[in-house]
């Protein structure tokens, strides 16, 4: 297969974008990429676009975003296609990306992730998430992704003697990152004495699903990144001298049944599994290869699981790596660096490309003058978790040196 | 000062309201919160905190500011009966105000809440305290209550489940425009003050000392590169 590197990329601030309309949000963040990459004149030798959300038809009541989007770039008569897979939305579109070019169907590519949330009540924007679950054994029963992350959580703390405490140290550690993370939603740190200690923590970190509280929950929010794509051995690359190209070099996905309940063990994310070892194979890399990782922490627990089903520590074990410190920027395994869905936030179409987004501002070394570059990172991956574990894809990039 | 017939007749009757005591609130980020009422000496300082929102359209802040900025400049000059301003100080530093009144002994009428200080629930903890001070310290039956931003809305009307009042207008018209009115009720205050409302008893006093002279912030989030003139 032909090597593919991302040449660009772009992002917009994630918070309450409102004010603007689902494709405009798309098209700051797609601009930002073809500046990236120096392109913005150029941007007619893109061939592909694909444009990862969720929503739209639900939410803000727009359909055919893939082609609106390439008209307001005024990039016709590029191929559009929309991807919707949940909440990994975003790097299923990566892998498309990826999988039209190695096939040698096209030589560059778009990848472009957005979602508008805020404009709808919470309850509104709970119950459009919830959309993914089974219609009757699950949605029809008043289930939600939270719910689902409060279940989760208390089986894996009853399981493995998880705290409140450790939860949340998580997001003490997201916060500090995304603190300095120019586009992150929530910019404001937060200490344990206050969320967890204090005899204020039960209101200023009231419970959202017991035992996960607010603190634990990834806010909900508005925002797009974008990706720009190309093979290496295309003579368009010739365009993309203005950044260090990132190689993808592993791409896997993995399914797992619709209902948890359907499940041997719930707390067994097999798709996350098999998600990771398919590009770990892909890549020729093992665990201990990754130098840092962006994992979906919609609620802080998956931070945890996520990273023993990858295989950064033994089942029940990751907290422990939390407490001394293995996850931080400056230790042997820093996850979220960029301070994950928990306080960069999650727009969910955008998310998966958002991570990736992450990975190749690390490895380009360009997270330095904000105060929180990975040292010496050389491979990063990805995992973007859909529904409650249903459909996970996981991406690996690296310095093409590495 | 002597109060000439004219200015008297002018001036609302006023209920006597006992005072807000104060309390203090550890913020998620570690930050320690005083929550008083502001003297009446202190109105410069307040009105010259909301002034530079006045110009924000940005989640209706400007709306919200401008009646704000009445509203207090009104209490100040006896032009509204029963009013109450608390503040939430950082350090010293104003982060959010809240005003309301009273229209008799059994009802509030909430006027507004402003957070300068956001991404820390400042607004959520200073309304709570408004309503503690409406009904668990003046008494108060209920609370009639207006959002004039979305914001608002989900904070109050949605997370506090109020009572959507809106069917008894005219009868019933908040003062704010006379726009939907939702209202908080003691039974339903009880139910939800231990999950909306904290904050210890006494504040130390070297604490609330922290809180004696207010200033104003020095940086808005909403007006990037604000500088005080």
């Amino acid at each position: 297969m032909r090597k593919v590197s991302i040449v660009g990329i772009g992002h917009t601030v994630f918070g309450n974008l409102s004010d603007f309309d689902l494709v405009d949000v798309m098209a700051f963040a797609s601009g930002n990429a073809l500046d990236d990459a120096g392109i913005r004149d150029d941007r007619k030798i893109i061939e592909q676009v694909f444009v990862a959300n969720m929503g739209g038809g639900i939410i803000n009541h727009q359909t055919g975003i893939a082609s609106s989007l390439v008209s307001r770039m005024d990039m016709e008569p590029a191929m559009a296609e929309l991807v919707e897979n949940g909440p990994a939305s975003g790097a299923s579109a990566v892998k498309l990306g990826y999988m039209a070019i190695a096939s040698g169907l096209v030589d560059v590519v778009m990848v472009t992730g957005g979602e508008l949330m805020r404009s709808v009540t919470g309850w509104e924007g709970t119950d459009f998430v919830a959309s993914l679950l089974h219609p009757e054994a699950e949605y029809n029963y008043g289930l939600t992704l939270p719910a689902y992350g409060g279940m989760f959580t208390r089986m894996y703390m009853e399981r493995y003697g998880l705290t409140e405490r450790d939860l949340g140290l998580i997001a003490v550690k997201d916060h500090q990152n995304g603190e300095k993370n120019p586009f992150a939603h929530v910019r404001v740190p937060c200490t344990i004495e206050a969320i967890h200690d204090s005899e204020n923590a039960h209101v200023i970190n009231n419970y959202v699903a017991e035992p996960l509280r607010m603190y634990g929950m990834c806010p909900v929010s508005d925002g797009a990144a974008s990706l720009i794509l190309c093979a290496e051995d295309s003579p368009k690359m010739k365009y993309f001298t203005k950044q260090t190209p990132i190689r993808i070099t592993g791409v896997g996905s993995a399914t797992d049944t619709h209902c948890v309940h359907n499940r041997k063990d719930p707390l067994v994310l097999d798709a996350v599994r098999l998600a990771a070892e398919r590009a770990y194979a892909m890549a020729g890399l093992k665990a201990e290869d990754i130098s840092f990782a962006e994992l979906h922490d919609a609620f802080v627990i998956l931070e945890l699981a996520i990273s023993e089903e990858i295989g950064f520590f033994e089942r029940g074990k990751s907290a422990e790596a939390l407490r001394k410190g293995v996850t931080a920027i400056d230790g042997a395994k820093p996850i979220n660096t960029s301070g994950g869905l928990k306080s960069k936030g999650h727009p969910v179409g955008a998310t998966g490309v958002s991570q990736v987004f992450e990975l190749v501002k690390q490895l380009r070394g360009q997270a330095e003058k904000e105060g929180r570059q990975v040292k010496n990172a050389k491979h990063g991956m990805a995992v973007n978790f859909g529904g409650f574990g249903n459909n996970v894809v996981a991406v690996i990039c690296s310095r093409r040196d590495a | 000062m002597a109060i000439d017939k004219m200015e008297q007749s002018l001036r609302p009757p006023q209920l006597e309201l006992k005072p807000f005591p104060p309390k203090m609130i550890t913020l998620a980020n570690g930050e320690e919160m005083i929550v008083r009422e502001v003297k009446r000496e202190e109105v410069g300082v307040l009105l010259g905190t909301i002034q530079p929102l006045m110009g924000v359209q940005k989640d209706f802040y400007d709306i919200v500011a401008s009646r704000m900025y009445a509203e207090v400049l009104g209490w100040f000059e006896y032009r509204v009966a029963n009013e109450f301003v608390l503040v939430g100080a950082i350090n010293g530093e104003i982060a959010g105000i809240v005003n309301s009144r009273l229209i008799d002994g059994k009802e509030g009428m909430s006027f507004h809440t402003m957070t300068i200080k956001r991404g820390l629930r400042i607004g959520a903890q200073l309304f709570a305290a408004k309503m503690e001070h409406h009904i668990d310290i003046l008494g108060n039956d209920e609370v009639h209550i207006v959002a004039e931003s979305p914001i608002g809305f989900k904070r109050w009307m949605i997370e506090y489940a109020l009572e959507d009042r809106s069917s008894r207008y005219p009868a019933l018209r908040h003062e704010l425009g006379g726009v939907p009115t939702f209202t908080l009720t003691k039974e339903l205050w009880d139910r939800v003050k231990a999950d909306k409302c904290t904050g210890s008893r006494p504040v130390p006093p070297e604490k609330l000392a922290t809180a004696d002279k207010l200033r104003m912030p020095s940086e808005y989030p909403q007006i990037p590169g604000f500088k005080r003139g």
